[in-house]
């Protein structure tokens, strides 16, 4: 296993080709991987090589090379199967993306299972990715939507967490905010939520980037993760359910390849995975995913949390001492309760200010409200500049992001 | 390369630290619009009162960065005493303005900032400075925050939908 003092940031940035280039004269410092992550050359070259060498369509043809590319799906499943920890590849479903998975359980496990004498448990750390399927259902259906508060430092206020779940039947959390870095004790809401028969699901799209998975030690009943923020392409995510809840859900698409039988007078759905995906599936973004993996399975999940860890912890700490009381770090204030997502309010530049002059030094950051206006009321703000940090970031990116703000700082000093 | 100084020019600034007609007015006999850009949050509110055919009072309310605020807050003074049509007038010449496909702007940096000279542009004052937006595509939609919640406004007035 790697350690941090092994990980070499200078040899790994070196393998992201869009962090050699430039904008606006500088070296491109790229801190928006919460929004989605850079690619390494191997993701590029895998999904060229799927291209010029065997692309053809999946589960269909006895030919050579439409046999290699059902291999190169499958083989996907089964790396992110052991990537997730997950016990069988046949719980994993592709998807489009983590929201399409959220959706997923929300039509096929939610209306099947739920009425109106239910109750849905959601946290505000919740992206709307996590909300708004579940608000759909709850108009729909009369499912009643419930929150887990926030306090002060964004992390989630577990209070009155036994009388919320009181009628619950499904709890749905982030492993990780994409706000405010927080990271909510998901094994200890899967046990309170299994208590009282609950299901559980784990938004992991921020978590799986930085941290080891492991669906089991969760002990949750969904997982949904996507590729892009993971060093995979956009385009392909994919949901992790137990297997035997997945076998009792009905398909959530039809079409193709997702049925066992079609008559005139109807239709027979396959087996799972493949009853949840219907049509031709991504298969070059699949096979890009799963050289993504195999990147960071090389790369060592310990040795980036390790690096994130130490690198969060000197980013909290040079803008903490050079900025003092300007500069507001949303959430937990230690490293011991977050990742490293920054939510940054400087002084009173707007979000949308500030990310345009940091964009003149190179510096990359989102501003908004992140998908995430529940939190964002809470917090106070309607909008903040996020700076992400993931494997490929150093000190040297935290430096210059601090000498963006301090630029920022002096062009809207009035 | 367009640089900040094309975005943030000093009447832009002036305009986004001491903003122009800011407040509320009574509704009715004013009547109100609110503007919301989903992506970041940044809202503004048109209160507009209308005696005749002129605009005889205007206030902005709301809050965002400084390109939605002073974009409002300059619209606000450029319509204020004047008649509904020479406001839809000032609507649609800022509106084309900040086409950027009318500058063809293509991803090159080299954009010409001489499109000031152009024929028919001249009739904007003080909101051409406003120009230097389309170099920053993302952030029109902050500029033209403002102008389309006037042009709400001015609908709820009872001049009808703009033609």
């Amino acid at each position: 296993m790697s350690t941090v003092s092994t990980l070499d940031i200078a040899a790994l940035k070196a393998k992201f080709p869009l962090l050699q280039r430039e904008v606006h004269g500088h070296p491109i410092v790229y801190l928006d991987s919460g929004a989605t992550s850079q690619k390494p050359q191997s993701v590029l070259d895998a999904m060229d090589r799927y291209y010029a060498e065997i692309n053809a369509n999946v589960h269909r043809g006895a030919y050579h090379i439409a046999e290699r590319s059902t291999t190169a799906m499958e083989d996907a499943r089964t790396a992110l199967a052991h990537f997730l920890g997950a016990p069988s590849a046949d719980e994993v479903v592709f998807t489009k993306n983590a929201t399409e998975a959220v959706n997923l359980v929300a039509h096929s496990w939610g209306r099947t299972n739920l009425t109106e004498s239910d109750a849905v448990l959601l946290t505000m750390l919740e992206h709307h990715a996590n909300i708004v399927p579940w608000q759909q259902l709850a108009a729909e259906r009369g499912v009643e939507v419930r929150w887990i508060p926030v306090d002060d430092d964004g992390r989630l206020d577990l209070t009155d967490l036994d009388a919320l779940l009181d009628g619950v039947r499904l709890l749905a959390v982030t492993a990780a905010s994409n706000v405010t870095g927080a990271l909510p004790p998901v094994r200890h809401l899967a046990d309170a939520a299994h208590a009282v028969g609950a299901r559980v699901l784990v938004d992991a799209s921020q978590w799986i980037p930085h941290q080891p998975t492991d669906v089991s030690a969760w002990d949750a009943d969904f997982v949904v993760v996507t590729g892009h923020k993971m060093c995979g392409p956009t385009g392909i995510g994919a949901l992790w359910g137990r297997r035997e809840l997945l076998d009792a859900m009905p398909p959530f698409m039809g079409g193709g390849s997702m049925i066992q039988n079609v008559t005139l007078d109807g239709f027979t759905p396959a087996d799972v995975p493949t009853r949840f995906e219907a049509g031709t599936q991504p298969i070059a973004e699949i096979v890009g995913w799963h050289a993504a993996i195999d990147f960071l399975g090389d790369v060592g999940m310990e040795a980036v949390a390790a690096h994130e860890r130490s690198l969060t912890a000197y980013a909290l700490r040079t803008l903490t001492e050079r900025f003092g009381d300007d500069l507001v770090i949303h959430g937990p204030p230690t490293v011991d309760e977050r990742g490293g997502t920054l939510s940054l309010a400087y002084r009173d530049i707007h979000p949308h200010d500030l990310s345009q002059v940091l964009d003149q030094h190179g510096v990359c950051v989102r501003a908004g409200h992140h998908c995430a206006k529940p939190l964002m009321k809470v917090l106070g703000v309607n909008a903040t500049a996020r700076a992400s940090l993931y494997l490929y970031n150093d000190e040297t990116d935290v430096d210059t992001l601090a000498d963006a703000l301090a630029d920022a700082g002096d062009f809207f000093a009035f | 390369m367009a640089g900040l100084e094309d975005l943030y020019r000093e009447i832009i600034l002036d305009h986004y630290r001491s903003p122009r007609n800011r407040g509320e007015l009574e509704v009715p006999p004013a009547t109100v619009a609110e503007g919301f850009n989903p992506l970041c949050g940044d809202e503004i509110r048109v209160f507009l009162q209308v005696d005749g055919a002129v605009i005889s009072d205007v206030r902005i309310g709301g809050q965002g960065c400084s390109i939605s605020q002073s974009s409002a807050s300059m619209m606000s003074t450029a319509v204020l005493g004047k008649s509904i049509d020479e406001a839809r007038d000032v609507l649609r010449q800022f509106k084309e303005m900040m086409s950027i496909h009318e500058h063809g702007l293509g991803g090159s940096d080299d954009a010409e900032s001489g499109t000031a000279e152009r024929p028919g542009s001249s009739g904007l004052g003080d909101l051409e400075a406003l120009r230097g937006v389309v170099k920053f595509p993302v952030r029109i939609k902050c500029a033209t925050l403002g102008w389309n919640t006037l042009d709400q406004a001015l609908t709820n007035s009872g001049d009808g939908p703009n033609p």
